[in-house]
């Protein structure tokens, strides 16, 4: 990164010096445009926070595109159901990258208040890469806003070129997912295990 | 509802209707339909007794319990005729039972209880289907059909509704054991109780 | 001339319209052949938000189902709460605090006002008007859920009411402004009204969209605001007085035709009503306790036995049947959608209409899946 005390000289003399990085982020960031996807209740205060009176819009993201192929975010708002599973990963396959997920809301996240369903995936993670997780249940506007606002400064830290590059800037990584298929009894498989890494089981009773 | 379990008789011969007291305080009591003269029944309440609006169409499991009851015998004990409470233990077998609720909409008075109850739990689980009386009935068969695994005859489509086709068990009995796919387990309330409470002792 | 192809039959296409849908209200698939644009089947398909609320209830307690009632209909959850705590009170013979009684008309009422409000943005939103009733009516709905936040503490998933009662009573100031609220409400009606009931585009694609006649909508068994706009006399608050309904002064609107007109301005002309019974709910509400002093949360135990309870929610008949064993957990919970059950009849009511006007009889019938899936 450049020196800060040398920029703010040349600023100072009408120069404006950065990186590409800096500004490829900053365009991203700032026009990240939501795919319209609503679940649940979660959903509900979505759209809410895309309404006047906490307006998405000044952030940018005001713009919710009904179809996967010409959005960038996807807002996984609300419960996600064993039957729903595989048309949400089917979807963020479709998703053309860079791509990123926002879990909002407690069902999104683990489960939620639904944990102990039969038909509740508990937890999208289990399928997709979740980069940003609310919790709540459901989250108000403001905690939405603050998720977009924290996924804006991951977006910001994001490189291109490096060892550390991101996922899209990575010609040899792909960008889907297996998309799980309905069984018997539950879905196949039951997570996938490259996504999904758990914290191990503390339980003492066996 | 007696006279009402009357009018049924006598309207339709052969008719098997009986009365099922609820023991609790709301005093809605329902009447126990047969099945082979059901959707007779059901077309005689609609059409001639007003009741034509479907409400509400649940299925509920009875899996087979014990009751314990006393009965009462009369023996001779030292050549004097005493009445024993003798306990005794039958096994009542379970069954699956689809629970309709009838409004009428012109005489606005409801709700009318109608059950009907399957034989059993494992091979015959078929009750004649209501659709064709009530319109409303439809989806909710479905899901008695989705969840329980209660078969309508007569009804239109009957296929799963709420669960994905592939899907084999009944959910909502009492017996279903849903797959073990949770990674983290809550600590149950007692550890977390035992451990305060240590720490308390200690302190 | 032309080689003629070898067949001359129409084909028809098959479009699965959802579950990810901007107008489905949610994960609502419906598979639909079409012959050019006419709609020649309609098969719902849901399921896609199924969440075991009834299983989840059979083995939690009594109370611990209250929050999961408000997850079910997730615009209107006081009207959730209301219908399970009156359907717990019928099967354990609860009596009801009199204040409570009061507070539960006047939250509903106030449900009922933002539901309807909320539709209007949806089904304009429906018809293409991409968001902009939206956030009128969003506006609106922002100020009745403060009041919701400052009486329960949360915006939407209220967990309010409790057998025999309410959880807690009113800050202070609440009641002013409330009354306050539903002063200028009727403005916003007037305002909305004056925007949307003679635009010539709304007339031309509600007017004579998909009519439905009295009796076939009781056959199927519709209920709320679309059995009466199909001009059938039913409002549940008039016909079971629950509550403390049968003390207020209030009419219950009819359609005539019981087209999609009829069933959209049902609904605002409810509105006016819900503002009339509020006015009085909160010129008379009396001091005294929220709780019935005999009524039981946490250990409840209701004896053995079953009840049917319903209310008229802002969609329509919301009912709970409940069976108890006299344990501390119910043996069976059933919730009666009203969502589930008006889509009985939504294939008869789509049948030869053109694909864009499905969406705007989905959004006449005012679903919420979180209700059809539970």
């Amino acid at each position: 990164m450049l020196d800060e005390s040398l920029k703010s000289d040349l600023q100072k003399r009408g120069i404006f010096v950065t990186s590409l990085d800096e500004v490829y982020n900053w365009g991203r960031k700032n026009s990240l445009w939501p795919l319209q996807f609503g679940l649940a209740c979660c959903a509900i205060e979505m759209i809410a926070a895309a309404a006047a009176r906490f307006d998405m819009a000044r952030f940018g993201a005001e713009v919710f595109r009904p179809s996967p192929r010409q959005a960038d975010l996807m807002i996984i708002a609300g419960t996600v159901t064993k039957k729903m599973a595989p048309l949400v990963v089917r979807l963020f396959n479709q998703m053309p990258e860079p791509k990123y997920v926002i879990a909002m809301g407690a069902c999104a996240i683990s489960g939620g208040p639904f944990k102990e369903g039969y038909n509740v995936l508990k937890g999208i993670d289990r399928y997709i890469p979740v980069d940003v997780a609310i919790p709540g249940c459901p989250p108000r506007p403001e905690a939405l806003l603050e998720g977009l606002i924290k996924l804006q400064e991951k977006i910001a830290g994001q490189r291109l070129l490096g060892p550390e590059r991101a996922r899209h800037a990575d010609a040899g990584d792909a960008a889907e997912y297996p998309v799980p298929e309905y069984g018997a009894h539950d879905l196949e498989p039951a997570f996938n295990p490259d996504v999904f890494h758990p914290e191990p089981s503390r339980r003492t009773d066996a | 509802m007696n006279d009402l379990a009357e009018a049924i008789r006598q309207a339709i011969p052969g008719a098997e209707v009986e009365r099922i007291e609820n023991p609790g305080p709301s005093g809605q009591h329902s009447l126990l339909l047969g099945l082979p003269t059901a959707r007779a029944v059901a077309e005689f309440l609609r059409d001639n007794q007003g009741w034509d609006f479907c409400s509400n169409v649940s299925g509920v499991d009875w899996p087979a319990r014990k009751v314990k009851e006393t009965v009462v015998r009369k023996e001779l004990v030292d050549g004097v005729e005493k009445e024993i409470q003798e306990p005794v233990e039958r096994e009542v077998p379970g069954y699956l039972e689809a629970v309709y609720h009838l409004y009428s909409i012109p005489k606005k008075s409801g709700p009318l209880v109608v059950r009907m109850r399957t034989a059993n739990r494992t091979e015959a689980v078929s009750v004649p289907s209501l659709t064709p009386v009530w319109k409303s009935a439809e989806f909710q068969e479905r899901e008695a059909f989705d969840l329980f695994g209660i078969r309508f005859d007569g009804h239109p489509d009957l296929r799963r509704i709420l669960m994905w086709d592939e899907f084999e068990d009944f959910p909502m009995r009492k017996d279903y054991v849903a797959p073990d796919d949770c990674e983290y387990e809550p600590t149950p309330h007692d550890a977390v109780l035992a451990l305060v409470k240590a720490r308390q002792e200690v302190a | 001339m032309s080689q003629m192809p070898a067949s001359n039959a129409v084909q028809t296409i098959d479009v699965s319209l959802g579950p990810q849908h901007p107008s489905t209200h949610g994960v609502f698939r419906m598979n639909v052949t079409l012959d050019g644009e006419t709609v020649t089947r309609l098969q719902p398909v849901f399921g896609y938000l199924h969440r075991n609320h009834e299983k989840i209830a059979e083995t939690n307690s009594w109370l611990a189902a209250m929050p999961y009632t408000d997850r079910l209909d997730y615009i209107c959850p006081l009207t959730n709460n209301w219908a399970y705590a009156l359907a717990v009170e019928k099967l354990a013979g609860l009596e009801v605090a009199e204040r409570a009684e009061f507070l539960r008309v006047i939250t509903a009422e106030l449900t009922r006002l933002q539901n309807h409000t909320a539709f209007l943005g949806f089904i304009l939103g429906d018809m293409g008007a991409w968001g902009t009733a939206l956030m009128y009516a969003f506006r609106e709905r922002e100020k009745i859920l403060d009041l919701f936040e400052s009486l329960t503490g949360a915006r939407m998933m209220c967990n309010y009411m409790r057998f025999g009662g309410c959880r807690c009573d009113t800050p202070p100031g609440w009641i002013e402004a409330a009354s306050a609220l539903v002063d200028r409400f009727p403005a916003f009606l007037d305002e909305m009204e004056a925007l949307l009931t003679g635009n010539e585009i709304l007339l031309a694609r509600l007017q004579g969209v998909a009519p439905l006649t009295a009796e076939r909508a009781i056959q199927g068994g519709m209920s709320g605001p679309v059995l009466r706009a199909s001009g059938v006399d039913y409002d549940i608050r008039k016909v079971d007085a629950y509550g403390i309904y049968s003390r207020f002064q209030f009419r219950v609107p009819r359609g005539e035709v019981g087209d999609c007109y009829d069933r959209f301005m049902l609904r605002l002309l409810e509105a006016r009503e819900s503002v009339s019974i509020l006015k009085q709910a909160l010129a008379t509400i009396p001091d005294g306790p929220v709780v019935h002093p005999k009524a039981k949360q946490r250990g409840l135990r209701p004896p053995a036995g079953e009840a049917y309870g319903r209310i008229e929610g802002p969609k329509g008949e919301l009912g709970f049947y409940l069976i108890s064993t006299g344990t501390d957990r119910p043996y069976r919970y059933r919730v009666r959608p009203p969502s589930l059950i008006n889509l009985t009849l939504l294939e008869e009511l789509c049948l030869g209409t053109k694909i864009a006007d499905v969406m705007v009889i989905l959004g006449s019938i005012d679903i919420v899946l979180g209700e059809v899936d539970r």
